[in-house]
């Protein structure tokens, strides 16, 4: 076996194990802030081996596929990320993970899933646009859109673009379904639209979904990782940091509309972005 | 199967009661019960529930609902009666327009009385109900 993809493999298969933990602890955080126990840390491995033993409900015949494709592509954008491929391939490829999702949401009669469905596009349209400026930023930046770029690149980009950094927090946000944007799936409690684009799923299919979830978490925080790609493990502690401070939002803040979601992520989001790059600009580092 | 045991989701409907039990559910997830240790959680969606808590007699207009409710319910399921009025219709028991406990229309595995019913009760109910399913198989119930 060729020594140069075992790192890769080896994170590839950890990361589920990485996202059920971190899930974990994120409800035991959660539960901690608001003076509660809270569940034991493997809690979310026992919800989905108990929503895989569940008898399946399956609204259309096309709502396993897409919920196994949802898994199966975000494995495939953690594999290319794991590879050092194209930022561009692997955030198109978490589109069509999300698209899976919500033609699965559409796939039924339900009006909550529907409705959900519909807020998970909003959700996609605020947060993608973030994530593709801040890869084009990377390209000006480094001079190449591949991940391996980042590595061979001379600072840290935390130093050169701490603004597009800051507003990773927004999509982190809006990707683990936290307050004030949780509009399109609400976790445990939060039930305005049932459960959002998540109604129509039980039994596997869901405990397909949550696995997928969790994957697509750990994913985006590796990505916030790049940020510090010279030394991961301090990556790695910028990026928990934004998840903490993506807790305590979630714990601070009541639901906002879609609507604020769309203007914060796109006012604030792409200004941000673009402040970032004029001050790269005026300063001639670019 | 000790994951079933250990992640109960709960989905609450309050089939017309004095909303007293309601609050004596509700109490069960604040801090001072906080049932999340146990991995209860109250959801909203009955396809991703393992346990119905009813409160509330059973009457002419909810009984298609709570019908609706369980046949929307996977195997296996659990049902629980909180507080006099879902286990025997309570004080409501001669209104012309109520049909008695819930159990007339579902079939029910735990009855907690009480009114209201006290948080303890009900979260000692649910651990009934989790014994109760730790001998239930899916296949069972076919």
């Amino acid at each position: 076996m060729n020594f140069r993809y075992m790192v890769p493999i080896l994170y590839v298969l950890a990361t589920p194990l990485m996202g059920g933990l971190m899930m974990g602890l994120d409800r035991k955080i959660t539960a901690r802030m608001q003076g509660r126990v809270g569940p034991p840390l493997v809690q979310p491995f026992y919800d989905v081996i108990k929503l895989w033993g569940k008898e399946p409900f399956i609204s259309s015949r096309m709502q396993p596929i897409l919920a196994t494709g949802y898994l199966v592509f975000v494995l495939t954008g953690l594999t290319l990320l794991a590879l050092k491929a194209d930022l561009l391939h692997i955030l198109f490829t978490l589109t069509l993970a999300d698209i899976c999702l919500i033609v699965s949401a559409y796939n039924s009669e339900s009006p909550y899933s529907n409705l959900g469905g519909r807020r998970e596009l909003l959700a996609m349209l605020s947060y993608e646009p973030i994530m593709v400026l801040t890869a084009m930023s990377i390209q000006i930046v480094t001079g190449s859109f591949l991940v391996s770029g980042i590595f061979s690149y001379g600072t840290p980009l935390l130093l050169v673009m701490p603004a597009a950094f800051i507003v990773q927090i927004l999509v982190l946000i809006i990707d683990m379904k936290k307050s004030p944007y949780d509009v399109s799936g609400s976790g445990h409690a939060h039930q305005e639209l049932v459960r959002g684009v998540y109604t129509e799923f039980s039994g596997y299919t869901m405990a397909l979904v949550e696995l997928g979830h969790w994957i697509k978490t750990v994913f985006i925080l590796s990505l916030i990782c790049l940020f510090w790609a010279h030394n991961l493990l301090f990556g790695a502690v910028l990026a928990l940091a934004l998840w903490f401070l993506a807790i305590l939002a979630d714990n601070i803040y009541p639901r906002l509309t879609w609507k604020s979601m769309l203007r914060t992520t796109w006012l604030t989001g792409f200004t941000l972005i673009l402040a970032n790059f004029v001050v790269l600009i005026v300063l001639e580092v670019i | 199967m000790k994951a079933r045991l250990k992640s109960l989701w709960v989905l609450h409907y309050d089939g017309g009661s004095c909303n007293g039990c309601d609050i004596e559910i509700l109490a069960a997830l604040t801090p001072k019960f906080d049932v999340e240790r146990f991995g209860i959680v109250n959801i909203g969606d009955p396809k991703q529930a393992d346990v119905l808590l009813v409160t509330g007699p059973a009457n002419h207009r909810n009984q298609r609902v709570l019908r609706n409710l369980y046949d929307q319910m996977p195997e296996p399921k659990m049902v629980i009666a909180v507080g006099t009025c879902a286990c025997t219709g309570g004080v409501f028991h001669n209104c012309p327009n109520v049909l008695g406990g819930i159990d007339k229309v579902i079939p029910v595995d735990v009855y907690v009385p009480g009114c209201a019913a006290r948080p303890e009760q009900i979260i000692d109910g649910v651990v009934l109900a989790m014994e109760k399913l730790a001998g239930k198989a899916p296949e069972e119930e076919e």
